[in-house]
């Protein structure tokens, strides 16, 4: 029988802690009654969180209870404050746990990624926020939102800041909806990695280094992401310093990106908003451009059938970021007016065919309204060029390389 | 006779779901297990439980552990040649934390801290936690796990404080984890073969252990202070016991695409000008998880090394950075 965790005491105590700030050691107790109410929990059993801001020091973990709820009373309502955690990294950490709800909560300052789940089949996000306060800094978490190796994933409605890589990340994880979610003043906002059917839409991300991100890594369990559709979001002034640890694939993002692919394929790019970024409105990359070895024989570094379509896209004339080597190339270049959509013109065929025109393009654009660069590293940037031929998506499928 | 079947089908269709549903439970104290005989601190097996050793443990804060099996009667093991031996229901594996007064003078005593039971039940493997009184009489089940201020005298001479903090009733699972279910990690042939006494030796002959390949006797063995073992498989031996049950396919760790287990082999895999994915600050500004000839360019030694959450490896079961373990690590990455 599905039942609530103490479901009466909770106002009770709220109110006294609402009333009475030295009732603070109440609060760890509350810590101790939560996690004691998740290691007990039963199938289909609801957590409630009241409201009020909670003083955590140490993770809430929950594993293998199947239907769960956890529940606060909005996410302005409900704060989980782990400041100066100690021990443990997450926040809230939900593994092999199928069919969970975690909605109307807060999760802020912790020590490492604010809520990861792992290994759930059906696990929904709803009016969850993940926030680190202050100015964004490389000492925060990494991930907000954090689902990995999980399917049927929604995160509907959340709202994320301040994270050192990704505000809502999800990993290697299949048939996933990001909506309504509002990503701002993190490295990536939005990142999906090594994940399949990936449907991100009406989502706003604003301030971050880069907006939204589609990559795929290689040296991974889950190999190739793909059949991923970016549309209807509003994507702007993506321009924030990077402040990602060194190491990580996000410090490689040069700030002023919008909407970022890289080596993931089959990903269609459509609709969305995507205003005020001064390097890359739209970057279509293969893993090449990181400079890192490839040591996985199943992984595809290059991207394919990208389509970029019908975006509303604006920029006004700025310097690109130089920190990285395609930013500085695109200044080199194009000064303060780089085209907003950049690809870096890989493809299989150039490499097997030792840079001869082979094959199909990676990528295709059409009603975007501006202008596009291929910067053919491919080929020695012999044919870096501004809006070249032969990238028009024709239909759903994409163009056959053009004359050159 | 026709109401009495129904009353009874009624009866049995109300009670035999709960039954089959009953969880089974952990007892309130260790002494109601009946495992030791005698004042409970000595830790005298009972009949039935015998003791045993892994030949490279896993390092808990410089902790150390007695650790004993308990299988029921008429129950034999079964064998394994890479994975944890097969253990019928009913089987607990019973470990005892512990520090010493003075590593250097084992009779001046000693001061249990928890003790760690896995039994095997018909709902799979469940980890209950057992922290001492400070009378040492007894120790009580504690889900949420427990924290104490410890001070000893390691084998060096060297006074140690360290904040202990066991594990909760989840955290085991941590560790414990085998694609998603609950699983014991040591007693492997690895692990209990070879050293000063070899317990598959012994569980082989008295019968315990069932199902050993005949006519051999050379089983492997991991024991990372064997006299003449080389720098890697030393290296690849601690990083089996002390990452490798997360660090494979089947654990956890699985998302970092980073396989410390003992069977895969040293390459991209296991590390070598491997990329990390999702460390976040534990990639300490670092390229790659092993930079070989470079222990302080590699991101496997700045996380065994640092003590802080969201770096420190592995991120249960330690405060401190184990210095045995770092330099055998470091040896391996500099000797490459």
């Amino acid at each position: 029988m599905p039942a609530e965790l103490s479901p009466f005491t909770w106002p009770i105590a709220a109110l006294l802690l609402a009333v009475s700030p030295v009732l603070a050691k109440a609060q760890i107790d509350y810590a101790d009654t939560w996690q004691l109410a998740l290691i007990e929990a039963e199938d289909g059993d609801t957590l409630r969180l009241p409201a009020g801001t909670f003083q955590l020091t140490e993770s809430l973990l929950v594993d293998g209870i199947d239907d769960l709820v956890i529940m606060g009373a909005g996410r302005d309502q409900t704060i989980l404050q782990f400041s100066g955690q100690q021990a443990c990294a997450e926040g809230l950490k939900v593994t092999n746990c199928d069919r969970a709800t975690l909605r109307d909560f807060a999760i802020f300052d912790t020590a490492g990624d604010a809520i990861k789940t792992q290994s759930c089949k059906g696990i929904s996000f709803i009016n969850v926020e993940t926030s680190w306060s202050g100015a964004p800094e490389e000492s925060n978490g990494s991930y907000g939102l954090y689902p990995v190796q999980c399917s049927d994933v929604l995160i509907d409605g959340c709202r994320a800041r301040g994270a050192s890589d990704a505000g809502i990340y999800v990993g290697q994880s299949d048939k996933v909806i990001v909506r309504n979610c509002h990503a701002i003043e993190n490295v990536a906002g939005i990142e999906i990695e090594n994940t399949t059917d990936a449907d991100v839409y009406d989502n706003l991300a604003e301030g971050n280094t880069g907006g939204i991100l589609v990559f795929d890594l290689p040296g991974l369990v889950k190999k190739a992401g793909g059949h991923v559709r970016i549309h209807d979001n509003r994507v702007h002034a993506n321009n924030l310093d990077n402040f990602a640890p060194k190491g990580n694939i996000v410090a490689q993002v040069p700030a002023g990106t919008g909407v970022m692919v890289l080596a993931t394929s089959d990903v269609d790019i459509y609709g969305n908003d995507i205003t005020a970024h001064r390097t890359a409105s739209v970057a279509v990359v293969s893993y090449y451009v990181t400079e890192l070895p490839i040591a996985d024989a199943e992984y595809a570094p290059i991207p394919r059938d990208v389509r970029v379509r019908d975006n509303r896209i604006e920029r006004d004339r700025a310097w690109p970021s130089t920190k990285h080597q395609v930013g500085k190339l695109l200044a080199l270049k194009f000064r303060r007016n780089p085209p907003p959509i950049i690809y870096d013109g890989i493809t299989q065929g150039i490499i097997d065919g030792g840079g001869a025109p082979v094959g199909t393009w990676g990528l295709c654009v059409s009603g975007n309204g501006v202008d596009m660069a291929n910067l053919d590293l491919g080929r020695g940037r012999k044919h870096l060029e501004r809006n070249p031929r032969g990238f028009e998506c024709v239909g759903e499928g994409l163009t056959k390389m053009g004359g050159r | 006779m026709k109401y009495f079947a129904i009353l009874v089908t009624a009866l049995a269709i109300l009670l035999l779901p709960s039954a089959s549903y009953d969880k089974e439970r952990a007892l309130s104290h260790l002494s109601e297990y009946g495992f030791f005989e005698g004042n409970i601190a000595d830790l005298q097996p009972a009949t039935g439980v015998r003791p045993y050793t892994l030949n490279t443990p896993l390092f808990s804060d410089h902790a150390s552990k007695a650790r004993f099996i308990y299988v029921p009667e008429d129950s034999t093991l079964g064998w394994q040649d890479r994975e944890v031996l097969d253990m019928p229901l009913g089987t607990v594996l019973i470990k005892n934390f512990y520090y010493p007064v003075d590593a250097r003078h084992p009779d001046l005593g000693r001061r249990l801290v928890e003790t760690r039971l896995l039994k095997h039940t018909d709902q799979g493997w469940k980890a209950w936690g057992y922290w001492w009184n400070d009378a040492q009489t007894d120790a009580d089940y504690k889900p949420l796990g427990g924290k104490a201020d410890v001070d000893f005298v390691d084998a060096q001479g060297k006074t140690r404080h360290i904040a202990y903090e066991s594990p909760n009733q989840i955290q085991c699972k941590s560790c414990h984890s085998y694609e998603g279910a609950m699983r014991p990690i040591g007693p492997s042939v690895r692990q209990l073969h070879g050293g000063a006494h070899s317990y598959v030796s012994e569980w082989v002959d008295s019968g315990l252990l069932a199902g050993a390949p005949s006519g051999k006797t050379d089983w492997p063995s991991m024991d990372w202070r064997a006299d003449n073992i080389t720098p890697e498989l030393a290296a690849r031996a601690y990083l089996d016991a002390n990452c490798g049950y997360c660090h494979r396919h089947e654990g956890p760790a699985s998302t970092s695409g980073l396989m410390l287990a003992w069977h895969y082999p040293t390459g991209p895999e296991t590390g070598v000008r491997k990329s990390p994915v999702a460390a976040g600050k534990g990639s300490g500004a670092l390229t790659y998880d092993i930079d070989p000839g470079h222990a302080d360019k590699s991101i496997l030694y700045y996380r065994m090394a640092s003590d802080k959450a969201a770096v420190r490896m592995p991120e249960v079961g330690r405060s401190v950075a184990d210095e045995e373990g770092l330099a055998v690590v470091r040896a391996w990455i500099e000797s490459m």
